[in-house]
């Protein structure tokens, strides 16, 4: 069992490293995006740091969402994701593989990225720990619940943008309690009631959402 | 007596009961809406705090309640679609998903027309007005995936897996918005009324409320008999429906 | 009776514009929901009626 996890994530991880420049686009829009705002609503520190949190975390989730596509598109396109279905292995061993791959893509390098992009905002350092943190426990979240997206929508028409639909409504709770733990550790207080949820949350997501995913692919592959 | 009710889990045999129910249903919207609306206007008393402005909530409410509880139902007749493979639950699904966004809809219009005498602004990130945005985005999204996928049965059994996904998620994003709503603004605006709110008010929202539900069943299956003769254009017994009345 | 007269009932104490601009609103899109029911309704009528002539064309020309 886990020599087929551990076989699904060196692939997908194999596939990641020939296409860099994919990976490298997910990671510099996160960069752009976050520095986008401040050229929007001016160079106020005070104000910056106010909306570092919403900022950094309203960008991870784009960024992830963005690279949700390639996770079962390309597989799709040259059929080896329907090898993958019919496999006598477990789908939802499958499914886990996959996502792990696509955290490890990109996710993990958001988080890796995140304490440069906190500095540009003037976090404090207990708030920079946070942030590490908080995107260390809601980034495998966000490729989880985008896994489900990525599965319903898989060979569809417009996929891109509908998956954007279908996922970003669910990845609120990521977003609230993941800017909450940031923000409260800014302001000097406790954050981690707030990472305690994010876990469960995780937790949670980690149990239901493979199994949903699983479900999903069997039907757009049907 | 026992009745079959499997008998009416198929198309043809719902077709016509369907028919034959929609003007009861119709029937019963209309008069509760009158009864309602005549509760509403003319019975429930002046409420001393916020004027007249509090009879919006009349239809405010009933609609943000129809608006979840459709939601619960569509995704009950989704999961039926996918566990017992009927085609006729996925359909009541897909029926019901326009009506539920409508109230969704209407219960955001009127929220932000109370919130402006009441708060002095149209929008306020209040709990609920949050959370109601974000069950009309998951409506959008159950039918934007519906109709992107061609193939009828495939869209029912997708659409019916992210309507589970979002039964799942409702309560949490509706806990994490209120959470977040006490954090950054505490308690001092909300929507609920006064402890003491006047019978007849009650009164006048549970009727409109029963108006809005018989009204919903009317829309719903007015809407998947439309399904059923766009899906079943071949089958046979449609073919013999003879004229429409 | 709350109501004076019918300007008071349509002034709804001030608060005419909201209180009417929710029921109006909410009776418009229930009212446009009804009528796009209604044409539905008719399309899926006609294309049968399509089909019904269609496919008694094709009966008569197999049976001659």
């Amino acid at each position: 069992m886990m020599q087929t996890l551990r076989y699904v994530v060196f692939r997908d991880l194999l596939l990641a490293m020939r296409r860099r420049a994919d990976v490298a686009t997910t990671l510099f829009f996160f960069v752009i995006v976050a520095s986008l705002f401040p050229l929007g609503v001016g160079p106020d520190p005070k104000l910056l740091r106010v909306m570092a949190p919403g900022i950094l975390w309203v960008g991870a989730l784009l960024a992830s969402m963005l690279s949700l596509g390639r996770l079962f598109a390309e597989d799709y396109a040259d059929g080896s994701l329907e090898q993958l279905v019919l496999a006598p292995e477990p789908l939802t061993l499958v499914v886990i593989g996959k996502v792990v791959a696509h955290w490890l893509v990109s996710g993990l390098p958001l988080v890796l990225i995140s304490p440069v992009i906190a500095l540009q905002f003037d976090l404090p350092r207990e708030a920079m720990v946070t942030l590490l943190l908080a995107l260390l426990l809601g980034t495998p979240l966000l490729s989880l619940i985008g896994a489900i997206g990525a599965a319903l929508t898989v060979g569809v028409r417009g996929g891109g943008v509908l998956i954007s639909l279908l996922v970003l409504p669910l990845y609120v709770p990521v977003l609230i309690f993941g800017a909450g733990a940031v923000d409260a550790s800014a302001m000097g207080m406790e954050a981690g009631g707030h990472l305690s949820i994010l876990g469960a949350l995780l937790l949670l997501g980690m149990v239901l959402a493979p199994w949903a995913t699983a479900a999903a692919l069997r039907i757009s592959l049907e | 007596m026992k009745l079959n009710w499997f008998k009416y889990a198929a198309p043809a045999t719902f077709y016509p009961l369907a028919g034959k129910l929609i003007p009861w249903f119709a029937l019963a919207a209309a008069g509760l809406t009158v009864a309602g609306l005549y509760l509403s206007f003319f019975v429930a008393p002046t409420d001393f705090q916020q004027g007249e402005s509090y009879r919006i909530i009349f239809i405010h409410v009933p609609a943000a309640w129809m608006s979840m509880f459709i939601y619960i139902v569509m995704a009950g007749w989704a999961a039926a679609g996918l566990i017992f493979n009927t085609r006729l639950s996925s359909m009541m699904a897909s029926a019901l998903a326009p009506t539920g966004a409508l109230f969704t809809f209407i219960a955001l219009w009127t929220g932000a027309l109370w919130g402006k005498p009441t708060w002095g602004a149209w929008w306020v990130w209040d709990a609920r007005l949050t959370s109601e945005l974000i069950l009309l985005f998951l409506y959008m999204g159950f039918m934007a995936l519906h109709a992107a996928i061609d193939d009828p049965r495939r869209a029912d059994r997708a659409s019916a897996v992210l309507a589970l996904v979002g039964v799942v998620n409702v309560p949490i994003i509706y806990f994490s918005v209120k959470w977040w709503n006490t954090l950054h603004q505490g308690a001092s605006v909300s929507m609920t009324m006064a402890p003491k709110m006047a019978a007849t008010m009650l009164l006048g929202m549970l009727v409109m409320a029963l108006a809005c539900w018989m009204y919903s069943i009317a829309a719903a299956l007015a809407r998947v008999r439309c399904i059923i003769l766009e899906r079943e254009q071949q089958a046979e017994w449609i073919a013999n429906l003879g004229e429409p009345a | 009776m709350i109501w004076k007269s019918l300007d008071d009932f349509i002034a709804m104490g001030g608060y005419g514009f909201y209180v009417w601009g929710s029921y109006l609103v909410t009776a418009a899109l229930i009212g446009a929901e009804i009528l796009m029911l209604r044409a539905r309704r008719r399309t899926v009528e006609k294309a049968r009626q399509v089909q019904k002539i269609l496919s008694e064309q094709t009966k008569h020309e197999t049976t001659t």
